[in-house]
């Protein structure tokens, strides 16, 4: 026990969630936290949705559009499927597509930056340009874009909303690899013959990398909503899953009657996003020394 | 003795928004083994640029022509991954600001053994440590400060590191460019004393780019002086000092404090802009000897006699 802990204290990864720990009291410590539980709640339901849903989430379970009440929690949408257990169910999609879009842009954006920032020149230059160009489009119409080309599924709609976060790594880190480049101990490493990839590797990216978690968590809390804005077109997935935006789309003519089959979905769309964003701002109070200070 | 590094001819010119700027022009210099070598000169007169320039290390808009030897090697012309080879390994350099010149977020252990496997990559972490421990000690710095990261160290201890970084090789020529500049007395001191015995002990050619013309006159077997990307006047450090003959050099001589009477000379007048081409003496404005040849010809290189050193003047 005690050699683990002596380990753990020394291990790089032991330090950082000690860290963590030391640094997340205070406002920004209740924001993450509060934040972090509302996720792990969401994605608890969703995993044990087989478990906890009471009903099949496809198949017609009472008279369509009953109120909430007695054995059905949320009430039935407008075909007598019970709500409460397709929200259950319907969180596994976009969570999956989420944690898969957000790693897909990390993947590509972070080693683009890396390279843009650190070797400059023409590279730089088109990079930014391609980079920028895809920014100025409006993230949405882009993803619908790219969904209609590319067709249905959880893994095509994950890249058409990858692309899309994608040029948020490559500024946030392009930008700061760009500064970090000039401080003198990479000067220094180069001085010393250091390969540049390696210089890249343990000299510029782990100085660069505080930026990586914030981003991340604030690219979830936005991909939350674009998974939904396509599914509620219809765009994206194969008829007969279950999904947050798909459900408020077949159901938000009758809201004026049936609210609770748009409302609830709704309210777990906003549940997500609102603690994805908890998370991302409260990690960059802490993340970000200079920003703390400010506000303390 | 043999010579171990020599410019012939060395241009460096950095392409600007402004023009081309020269900011080493036609530099002649030749280093034996064994020799220390002080290199002198106000600020912006090209001394880092040419510390720089032979480890080629400069910025990607400097362009160098002529030619750089080192041992039998043309820096110059050598592929990319050769030079890369030779920095730290046979030429290492230090700096001015020990504060800045380690990774924030590395351990100084994890210095070493980086800079180890940079030139050999199989080194395991073992013989990389015990390589590290034996500089180390030759720097005076006791093996617990090895996982320590660099704030937790002073500007000396940290000053120590980069020159033990810079000694992991054997390099046979040690560039310091103002090793002392960001230190106090206290320290400055105790790190010379450290330079000197290290260059015994390891026996290295030493390049010193400094301002400090007292350090010069201490640690300095040569000295060469240099004026807006040239080297105006070289020889052997006590000639240079007692005998000065460049005009810029008898200048520079003067503008050392004097503590009796607290005077201050100073050479009137600024450096000479860099851009662009240079007709003449680029000293000729400042100086108090000119006479109308060096309006318009370059001056000539003299020899200054038995001390084997040049001087760039009309004058001679």
């Amino acid at each position: 026990m005690a050699t683990w802990l002596e380990r753990g204290r020394r291990s790089l990864v032991g330090r950082l969630i000690a860290g963590f720990f030391r640094e997340s009291r205070g406002t920004p410590g209740a924001i993450i936290w509060i934040g972090i539980t509302i996720v792990l709640i969401i994605v608890e339901l969703s995993v044990l949705a087989p478990f906890l849903a009471p009903f099949d989430p496809n198949t017609k379970v009472a008279t369509p559009e009953t109120a909430p009440g007695g054995p059905f929690l949320m009430g039935t949408d407008r075909s007598g499927q019970d709500v409460f257990s397709r929200i259950l169910w319907g969180g596994r999609v976009p969570l999956q597509i989420i944690a898969l879009a957000t790693m897909m842009s990390l993947v590509v954006g972070l080693p683009l930056g890396l390279l843009s920032g650190f070797l400059g020149g023409r590279l730089d230059r088109v990079l930014v340009l391609v980079m920028d160009s895809i920014y100025a489009f409006p993230g949405l119409l882009l993803a619908i874009a790219i969904a209609a080309v590319i067709g249905r599924g959880i893994l095509n709609i994950s890249a058409a909303i990858a692309v899309v976060y994608i040029p948020t790594y490559f500024r946030v880190i392009r930008n700061h690899v760009s500064s970090v480049k000039s401080e003198l101990y990479v000067d220094a490493a180069v001085a010393l013959g250091m390969p540049k990839w390696r210089v890249i590797g343990k000299y510029v990216l782990p100085n660069v990398a505080q930026n990586v978690p914030v981003i991340f968590s604030i690219n979830a809390a936005d991909a939350v909503l674009t998974e939904a804005a396509l599914t509620f077109l219809g765009l994206g997935l194969p008829v007969g899953i279950p999904d947050w935006g798909f459900d408020i789309s077949l159901n938000w003519q009758r809201f004026d009657v049936i609210w609770w089959a748009t409302f609830y979905p709704g309210l777990f769309i906003l549940l997500l996003t609102t603690a994805l964003t908890f998370v991302g701002e409260g990690l960059n109070d802490i993340l970000n020394p200079l920003l703390r200070k400010a506000r303390t | 003795m043999a010579i171990l590094l020599e410019t012939k001819g060395l241009n460096v010119i950095f392409r600007t928004q402004n023009g081309d700027l020269h900011a080493v022009r036609d530099l002649d210099l030749s280093l034996p083994e064994g020799v220390t070598l002080g290199l002198v000169g106000e600020s912006g007169c090209g001394k880092s640029t040419l510390g720089r320039a032979i480890l080629r290390i400069l910025q990607e808009n400097a362009t160098m022509t002529g030619s750089i030897r080192f041992g039998a090697m043309d820096l110059l012309a050598l592929p990319r991954e050769e030079t890369r080879q030779i920095r730290g390994r046979n030429i290492a350099m230090i700096f001015q600001d020990p504060m800045t010149r380690l990774n924030p977020l590395m351990r100084i252990r994890d210095h070493f053994i980086e800079t180890i496997r940079a030139h050999e990559a199989d080194t395991t972490k073992e013989a990389a440590l015990k390589r590290a421990e034996k500089v180390l000690a030759d720097v005076r710095v006791p093996p617990d400060r090895m996982r320590m990261y660099p704030h937790e160290l002073s500007g000396g201890m940290r000053q120590r590191i980069m020159i033990a970084l810079a000694l992991l090789f054997n390099p046979t020529l040690l560039i310091a460019d103002e090793p002392t500049t960001a230190l106090d007395v206290i320290v400055e001191s105790q790190i010379l004393e450290l330079l000197r015995s290290i260059m015994k002990d390891y026996n290295m050619s030493v390049l010193l780019i400094t301002h400090n013309l007292g350090l010069v006159a201490e640690f300095a077997d040569r000295v060469a002086v240099m004026y807006a990307g040239r080297i105006v006047e070289e020889g052997e450090t006590h000639r240079l000092f007692r005998n000065p003959m460049h005009p810029y050099t008898q200048g520079l001589l003067k503008s050392v404090i004097d503590l009796e009477t607290a005077d201050l000379y100073s050479i009137p007048g600024y450096p000479p802009s860099l851009l662009g081409p240079s007709v003449g003496c680029p000293y000729y404005p400042r100086c108090e000897k000119r006479m109308d040849i060096c309006k318009t010809v370059d001056p000539p290189l003299r020899p200054t006699g038995d001390d084997g050193g040049t001087v760039l003047c009309h004058l001679y």
